[in-house]
């Protein structure tokens, strides 16, 4: 037989006593389950140490203008570029309506010499190249994505390639020369 | 009510004519497993040990996913649970709590069947199958209480590996590949901690075996005497509901320890890191094995020490032929019953003894208690099945206990 609840015959009357012990027991349970299968699930959140790394402080003094630095920040890099007045030129003069993510270059920086946007493709999550000096940087002077060729401009924006997205800039700010990230 | 079947109904049942999954579980646990009527609160244990392990195996999986198998990382894997990991303080306190409490479910089980005689004939293999799981439950919490590698993993289990050094003639060669080297150190760790994952799953597979065996015979009943159809009701929704109110009342005990006093079944020492060239004052298990630890330390001869302690469990196969008795339960066995509680008492006696350092007094009690557990084993059993008169047995278990028939 396939139906297998448990089948009370005919009882009219009386039955609503039974319902509510069976509604109450499952309720129970239900809930019961429910408060323990909350902390083994969040036990496989962030713990407080991961969370207590969460920061990244570093100096762009020793960046020297026109080249670019890794900084790992919650264990992905953070691409740092002191930027030339022309590739800083050539950020604010595209057409933004143009671009698929709509971004002026002008919010994505504080301080327009020094570019601090993620370095995860916002494809797949792979490494745009054009940190070194010798790597492809792409029609655009900004990064080149070996994993599937997109590319970005000099503000780290999208402009070619299957990515959705330009690169994330992560929260940061200023104390002199060292900037904290987090 | 309509007799239209719902959508719903008829996809289930196109399933269940493929996979009879649903019906699997009601024939195992559900309304097609008749049970008998009598069954009292002692039964409840089987359907906790299940709960047990299946809790073991949840909340092990979820350290497993935190902790280094490593000996300069593990011990500091198991703090950062403690401390940093969400919720890691209660899944380990449950895990750690719940050895204690998987074991005194198994054990309360283990003299249910003792007591109600429900090893014997026909529950031979239902009760070797349980033997069975007993002692990969053994060997697996010991294996877990090396794990997070303070000086009682380290030195319980430099010492616990060392039994198989007695062995002879292959003793040496035994502990060498348990260790992967000459002492206790990393390989063994990686190896304890692969076999401590891998045991859990052995055990549900015997623990399907053993229900399997159960439902040849069907249960044993606290009077021991076969039961008739008639007497007996489905599992669901009888058993189930009372098993659930067992379950309350258990929960409430298990996480009593877990919440307010999670350290109290542990050993302090543990708490400090392994010192491989320092050996903590008195070394000894967690209470569970503290009755088998007094047997091997209460012999002088260490090969025959550890033989008393494996073949004080390994005599538990051999139990439903020592006991010569054909009556099964212990109520109507009055020289039985009292053996029965001696048995018992002298089991508590050998774990305070195993907790005692090995001189004067707990030494000549753990010599008495060996003696006496083998003595029951090997000719109490026999002499008393022969020897001993029974009460008369009830015609059915619908006849009272205490008005047997005429």
């Amino acid at each position: 037989m396939a139906n297998t609840a448990h089948v009370h015959a005919a009882a009219p009357a009386g039955e609503t006593r039974r319902d509510f012990l069976l509604y109450a027991t499952t309720g129970v349970a239900a809930v019961g389950g429910a408060m323990m299968v909350w902390p083994l699930i969040h036990s496989m959140n962030p713990a407080a140490d991961t969370l207590s790394l969460s920061t990244t402080e570093f100096s762009v003094a020793g960046i020297p203008e026109g080249s670019r630095i890794i900084v790992v920040w919650r264990g992905s890099p953070v691409f740092v570029a002191h930027r030339t007045a022309a590739e800083i030129e050539a950020a604010r003069k595209v057409n933004v309506s143009e671009l698929r993510d709509q971004e002026k270059d002008e919010v994505r920086v504080q301080k327009p010499e020094y570019l601090i946007v993620s370095g995860v493709c916002t494809h797949l999550g792979c490494i745009p190249l054009g940190v070194k000096a010798t790597d492809p940087k792409g029609d655009f002077g900004g990064w080149f994505c070996p994993c599937h060729g997109s590319q970005y401009d000099t503000s780290g924006r999208i402009r070619l390639g299957p990515a959705p997205k330009n690169l994330a800039v992560p929260p940061y700010k200023f104390t002199g020369d060292t900037v904290l990230i987090g | 009510m309509s007799t239209e079947k719902t959508r719903l109904q008829r996809i289930f049942e196109w399933h269940e004519a493929r996979l009879p999954l649903v019906s699997f579980v009601d024939h195992a646990v559900g309304t097609k497993y008749p049970a008998p009527k009598n069954l009292n609160y002692f039964w409840n244990f089987g359907f906790l040990a299940g709960f047990m392990l299946m809790t073991m195996i949840m909340t092990g999986l979820f350290l497993a996913m935190n902790y280094t198998a490593n000996v300069n990382m593990a011990f500091d894997s198991v703090e950062r649970i403690m401390r940093d990991v969400n919720f890691g303080w209660l899944i380990r306190y449950m895990h750690f709590n719940g050895a204690s409490f998987f074991f005194i479910v198994v054990y309360i089980h283990v003299f249910r069947g003792l007591y109600y005689g429900s090893y014997k004939s026909p529950r031979e293999v239902l009760w070797w199958i349980g033997v069975i799981i007993m002692i990969v439950m053994m060997a697996t919490a010991f294996m877990g209480y090396v794990l997070p590698w303070g000086q009682m993993s380290f030195w319980g289990a430099t010492v616990i590996t060392n039994l198989f050094s007695v062995i002879p003639v292959v003793g040496k060669m035994i502990t060498t590949l348990l260790w992967g080297g000459f002492s206790v150190d990393n390989p063994l760790l990686n190896r304890f901690f692969a076999l401590h994952f891998l045991l859990p799953f052995v055990i549900l597979g015997l623990v399907f075996l053993h229900i399997w065996a159960l439902h040849i015979p069907g249960s044993n009943n606290p009077l021991g005497i076969d039961v008739a159809p008639g007497d007996k009701i489905p599992f669901h929704p009888y058993y189930t509901a009372k098993d659930a109110f067992g379950l309350g009342v258990f929960l409430l005990a298990y996480f009593t320890m877990v919440f307010w006093f999670p350290n109290a079944l542990g050993d302090p020492v543990n708490y400090v890191k392994a010192n491989p060239l320092v050996t903590p004052a008195s070394i000894v298990p967690e209470w569970y094995l503290l009755p088998f630890y007094a047997m091997v330390r209460s012999i002088p001869n260490a090969v025959i020490g550890v033989a008393a302690m494996f073949g004080s469990l390994l005599v538990l196969f051999a139990v439903p032929w020592l006991d010569t008795s054909r009556i099964r339960s212990a109520t109507f066995r009055p020289i039985y019953k009292i053996l029965f509680w001696v048995l018992l008492a002298n089991m508590v006696m050998l774990g305070w003894c195993g907790a005692q350092h090995p001189e004067g007094l707990p030494l000549v009690l753990s010599r008495i208690g060996t003696f006496w557990y083998f003595f029951h084993m090997f000719i109490l059993l026999p002499v008393v099945g022969w020897i001993e008169t029974p009460k008369p047995l009830p015609a059915s278990i619908n006849t009272p206990a205490l008005k047997p028939a005429e």
